[in-house]
């Protein structure tokens, strides 16, 4: 049994008290003396060229301190792609410079071409608004495929194409998989659209920068899921501040999804306003901004196919997709339709050749970049439907298809085709455990059932394997990363035995505050009571990477580890001095230091005490103190798997989809905390069921965006879920990471898409109907019917 | 929001006299107009608040007719036992949007996609206001057009009451607005059947459905009959054939639950 | 401006505001009572919930002007008077029904509302009657867990 707030416990999470009573601490909380207020001034069209700005009346309103344009930033640096990709023929990737401010061209709608900072908010609206563009609107290019067929008009004149790069993985088994779907007895092709989301994390995004004159020190305070990486950024790329002159402070921050990865424009323009000024500025996205500026999602157009032979076995997959990246390339823009999609390909399955094929192209439309799951919900959404289709037209049941090609228990570590060594998985365990969560047995009588009410009733199985904690370092590196993918952790023992734990990973959701404390009292035998988490200031932390690609617990957890197992390696050396025995015959065990084979003991908080006043103390050969810093660079992705069903009801009259049941068996490797990893997987679920039903986002061919609201993006409500059924109990630990945590933020997300639209398929199958993209919206599904027809 | 001045009267005499300036707009829960305002796209003068006048409340009925305070919230309708008035009332928005929201709101402002017109043109209800009643036959006049005049404020809504009603309504997803509703009330003198959220014309009769309903109030009645999609609303969330569709789905409904 | 009084969480309050301030924005810049947020800019996301005279209200959709003389309670004024949580608050962190926070305010306060008209409410009825309230984190497993487990507790 797991101590009561040890690993594998689940006490109540500390960070909800101040969250349930209205004492959250997030950016736009934050009222700093003297701040005055930055709005800016957007594109209404797509695609233009500035001819002019006039600022003057803009400049001459009530309140207004200052008015910046692009002119104001062309000395200033680009926001840049973090990764480096190179097309099939080794060319690098097209990288138009990203400024601070639109200058010579708008190139979305929303894009922004000026700020006003004013001394109130309302003030700033009314100037932003007086502001006199001159802009010539040019045909805006929307659809990716004629994007790539026109050089005449181009989002960026100075690249000469449309098309960021043309990537192929593996490049080298190109040639074979393309003989092996020319060869093979059956082949199973499938079109479909990865439909484009907007992450809507629920806090607005948020930046008040706060410059002092006296030392020259900037201060932002911003809505980010990783403070060190806008640093680096603003730092090293786009404005020159020293690192040393710049704190990052991302406080509370609510929801993040990948879109708060993102360094953004507006952080830049507050701090530039605020040393103009001398005073703090503060800036809050309406949420209309972050509908038009966010780094939206996913967005791919995909033909895959699946070889097979007559009994099913695969032979080989082949992929290819547009992927659109939006008007700019945003951080991990290029990373995600590339490395994170085309490495996951195999899935879970022993298929001896896949091929990916990705063109990214550029539209005016706004930056498209990670959003929970980043490209592994898209490759799996690929494979997992033409699986589904292969199965039908074969004949052969859909676990069973899935079975008969999975990688065996037995053979992990293993080296799929797309190129990973998995470490660790038990598939067809949790399929065994999914047939006893999902009672597949009693579906045709609930199928039954529902067609006496009218209904239509499908039944949906998926799996999926995902990669997450990017790493190592160095294969990032070959593969065209410009940051590290470490993380980072400083254990500071207090005088009086408590401690403080200073981690790089960002809590916007994830319950670090809770969790990580668990980890430390366990290897220390203590209260995690005792325990406090210090996060999101980069002035209080060591340089950390931040939480996305749910990597939180496999390497920033790791990184934890690590470094407390370097206080208990200094602890245990004062102790022997304390109990004059030598270091080897020293055991810890619950909190307390005693020498093997006497009854001397001394514990945790005397030694902590100890090293802090270090009378009688080793001086010679030990510092004093007792705080330790590790880096953690893990040796390899982790991969967390799962097996998910899902039953819906579609009413033909109107083609609405409801959930009946969803059971989802998840392999996330070793949990910490079970209730935070359940609402984990139960989160996802949410925003991938959201993918699948009810959200689109969608630009007219003028690039006008005309889900721009809730009134038509359709965020999923709580009438629109059911409860989930989730188990975690087939777990396979992760081999090369001390925890054995695999991650879970992005499971949900990535494996229930596939398994809804199989539902929704199964459900119209009868009808002829074998496929329909996401979202399965009434009118799309009453459509299919109606076509089927 | 531009700025405005913001006045609060306590009798309907006194917002009428308030409303006569320029620039002024009434304010009703302000579910709608708030919102409105805070995308810039209205920019009133002055606001004319009617949340404080007492004339403007309460509702009341006859055994014939319901009256129903052009000030009332549709919580307080959906809290009134009015049958598929009061169910239409409980489904509008949110429960924050029925707390606030008011009848006289909703229908002095005739969003082609709200679902008070559907009950009010179904039922012939009579819009009583400052200076007039009007028959809602003749006060629905097109898309967030009525035949209110300037300053002029529904003081309340008169709805007969009908043998038996029944409103359907399918929702946007994102907006929660209809994406399609129908209301059938049928009367000892015949049948009304009013479509909302369909038509780019706003709230409207289908009186062929009305016709065959009449010789025969079952939806096979409806079986025969096929709904245009001409002048259907074409958007994100729905085709005008699949609007056409939704009106005959649910009007079948409404009938068999009437 | 206009001056405008009412009573925040048992307090009585003045301020003098221009006639546009929503009440929103009253308690968070007049206030400081930053535990009501703004979560969109449209009326729906409900993270702005708050109670005016006992019904929850969007705070982004009424004029602190229409609120003069009224009874306001926030997320803040909803914890017990020893200052430990309430039942709902209890409930909310004894069943996980919140992740990064945002949206959590004004899910209590809704929930508390629903509570008080409806001591008992089925599955279905929770759910319905946090239409007007997104939150982006849970997937509403929790929340509505959360909200059964109050309820169950309240009677």
């Amino acid at each position: 049994m797991p101590k009561d707030n040890g690993i594998g416990a689940s006490p109540k999470r500390r960070e909800d008290v101040r969250f349930l009573t209205g004492r959250g601490r997030y950016v736009d909380d934050i009222k700093l003396q003297n701040q005055c207020f930055a709005v800016f001034a957007r594109s209404q069209v797509a695609h233009g060229i500035i001819k002019s700005i006039d600022t003057s009346e803009a400049e001459g309103m009530p309140g207004v301190l200052a008015v910046f344009t692009g002119e104001d930033f062309t000395e200033v640096g680009g926001n840049p792609a973090g990764w480096l990709i190179h097309s099939r023929d080794g060319e690098p990737m097209k990288e138009p410079k990203r400024p601070v401010l639109a200058h010579g061209k708008v190139r979305h709608v929303g894009d922004a071409y000026a700020a006003v900072i004013a001394e109130t908010y309302e003030q700033a609206v009314e100037a932003a608004e007086a502001i006199d563009a001159d802009i010539d609107e040019q045909d805006a290019i929307v659809d990716m495929a004629a994007a790539l067929a026109n050089s005449d008009n181009l989002v960026h004149d100075e690249i000469e194409t449309n098309q960021c790069f043309d990537w192929g993985w593996i490049e080298d088994n190109r040639a074979a998989t393309d003989e092996a779907i020319k060869n093979a007895p059956h082949v199973t092709t499938l079109e479909l659209i990865n439909n484009r989301l907007i992450p809507n994390a629920m806090e607005p995004r948020a930046s008040t920068a706060d410059y002092n004159p006296g030392t020259g020190h900037y201060t932002l305070y911003t809505t980010s899921q990783n403070p060190h990486l806008t640093r680096l950024l603003i730092s090293a790329f786009v404005m020159g501040i020293p690192e040393n002159k710049l704190t990052i402070i991302a406080p509370d921050v609510g929801g993040g999804f990948g879109s708060k990865i993102f360094h953004y424009g507006e952080e830049a323009l507050v701090l530039a306003a605020s040393k103009k000024l001398g005073r703090p500025v503060r800036w809050t996205a309406s949420r209309w901004e972050s509908f038009l500026t966010d780094a939206h999602g996913r967005d791919h157009r995909t033909t895959i196919e699946l070889a097979t032979d007559k009994e099913g076995n695969f032979l080989a997959f082949r992929t290819s997709t547009l992927a659109n990246v939006g008007a700019y390339l945003s951080n991990f823009s290029t990373v995600t339709p590339t490395i994170l999609h085309g490495t996951v390909i195999a899935g879970n399955y022993t298929v001896p050749l896949t091929y990916v094929n990705v063109k990214a192209v550029f539209t005016n439309t706004a930056p498209v970049d990670a959003y929970r799951g980043a490209g592994r919900p898209e490759a799996t959404f690929s494979v997992e439907r033409v699986i589904d289709k292969c199965a039908r037209e074969l004949g052969i049941d859909p676990i069973e298809i899935r079975r008969k090609n999975f990688i065996k228990k037995e053979q992990f570590p293993f080296l799929t085709a797309a190129g990973l060594e998995y470490d660790s998985g038990d598939y067809h365990a949790l399929m065994d455990k999914l047939e006893e969560m999902a009672d597949f047995d009693g579906f045709e009588a609930r199928k039954a059932e529902s067609a006496k009410r009218g209904l239509l009733r499908g039944l949906g199985i998926n799996t999926y394997v995902e990669a997450c904690g990017l790493a190592p370092s160095n294969l990032a590196g070959i593969l065209g990363s410009r940051v590290g993918l470490y993380e980072s952790a400083t254990v500071r023992v207090n005088a009086t035995g408590n401690i403080s734990v200073m981690t790089g990973s960002h809590s916007h959701g994830q319950g670090h505050e809770t969790v990580f404390p668990q980890i430390v009292a366990d290897m220390l035998g203590m209260s995690a009571d005792d325990i406090d988490i210090v996060h999101g200031d980069t002035s209080k932390i060591p340089f950390g990477m931040g939480t996305y690609g749910s990597r939180s617990m496999a390497v920033g957890g790791s990184a934890i580890v690590r470094a407390t197992e370097k206080i208990i390696e200094k602890a245990t050396k004062i102790a022997a001095h304390m109990m004059e025995a030598g270091d080897g015959d020293i055991e810890f065990n619950d909190g307390v230091f005693s020498v093997v084979g006497t009854d001397k003991t001394v514990t945790f908080p005397e030694v902590a005490f100890k090293a802090y006043i270090p009378h009688d103390y080793p001086i010679d050969k030990l510092e004093p103190g007792l705080e330790e810093t590790a880096f953690y660079d893990p040796g390899n992705f982790t991969y967390p798997s799962g097996a998910y069903a899902c039953e819906v009801e579609i009413d033909p009259d109107t083609g609405k989809v409801t959930i009946c049941s969803f059971s989802a068996a998840d392999d996330v490797g070793n949990v910490i905390n079970p209730m935070i990893v359940e609402g984990q997987i139960q989160g996802g679920l949410g925003q991938g069921i959201g993918q699948a039903l009810v959200e689109n986002c969608v630009y007219d061919e003028n690039g006008q965006l005309l889900s721009g609201s809730y009134m038509d993006y359709t965020m999923p409500r709580a009438d629109d879920m059911p409860f989930f059924n989730v188990d975690q109990s087939c777990l396979t630990p992760c081999t090369h990471n001390p925890l054995g945590a695999k991650g879970c933020g992005e499971a949900g997300a990535i494996g229930s898409p596939p398994t809804v639209i199989n539902a929704v398929v199964d459900a119209l199958s009868h009808l002829g109907v074998t496929h329909v993209d996401m979202p399965a919206s009434p009118a799309r599904v009453w459509a299919a019917i109606q076509a089927a027809k | 929001m531009y700025n405005f001045v913001f006045e609060k009267p306590t009798t309907v005499a006194e917002a009428v006299a308030a409303l006569a300036s320029e620039d002024a707009q009434a304010l009703g829960g302000g579910q709608t107009l708030l919102p409105t305002m805070k995308q810039r796209l209205a920019s009133p003068a002055k606001l004319v608040s009617l949340t404080g006048i007492a004339e403007m409340g309460g509702t009341s009925s006859t055994g014939d007719v319901i009256t129903i305070g052009g000030g009332v919230t549709h919580a307080d309708v959906a809290a009134g036992g009015y049958g598929a008035i009061s169910k239409l009332a409980g489904d509008i928005g949110d429960p924050t949007v029925r707390n606030r929201g008011t009848i006289g709101g909703s229908l002095a402002n005739n969003d082609p996609s709200a679902d008070y017109p559907a009950a009010a043109l179904a039922s012939g209800a009579t819009i009583k206001t400052n200076a007039r009643s009007i028959a809602a036959d003749d006060y629905f006049t097109g898309l967030f057009d009525t035949a209110l005049e300037d300053a002029e404020i529904i003081v309340s809504v008169d709805f007969p009451v009908p043998l038996s009603s029944n409103y359907q309504k399918f929702e946007q997803p994102a907006s929660r607005f209809a994406l399609v509703g129908v209301f059938v009330a049928k009367f000892a003198d015949g049948v009304r059947v009013a479509v909302t959220g369909a038509s780019e014309g706003g709230v409207y009769r289908w009186t062929e459905a009305e016709t065959a309903l009449n010789a025969n109030f079952s939806a096979d009645a409806l079986d025969g009959l096929s709904v245009s999609a001409d002048n259907m609303i074409s958007d994100l969330h729905g085709t005008p054939e699949y609007r056409a569709n939704l009106v005959k789905v649910l009007t079948g409904r409404a009938v068999a639950d009437c | 401006m206009s001056s405008v009084s009412m009573t925040v969480n048992g307090k009585s309050v003045t301020g003098e505001v221009e006639d546009r301030t929503l009440l929103s924005t009253f308690l968070r810049e007049d206030l400081h009572l930053t535990g009501t947020h703004i979560g969109c800019d449209t009326s729906q996301c409900g993270a702005c919930t708050v109670h005016v005279n006992g019904k929850a209200v969007k705070g982004c959709t009424m004029l602190a002007l229409e609120a003069e003389g009224a009874d306001v309670r926030t997320i803040e004024g909803m914890a017990n008077d020893d200052g430990s949580l309430g039942v709902i608050q209890a409930a909310f962190q004894e069943h996980h029904g919140l992740q990064c926070g945002f949206c959590t305010p004004g899910m209590v306060m809704a929930a508390d509302e629903l509570l008080k008209n409806n001591s008992n409410p089925s599955e279905t009825e929770i759910r319905k009657y946090l239409s007007g309230n997104i939150c982006r984190c849970t997937g509403y497993h929790n929340i509505i867990k959360s909200i059964q487990a109050a309820a169950a507790q309240l009677g």
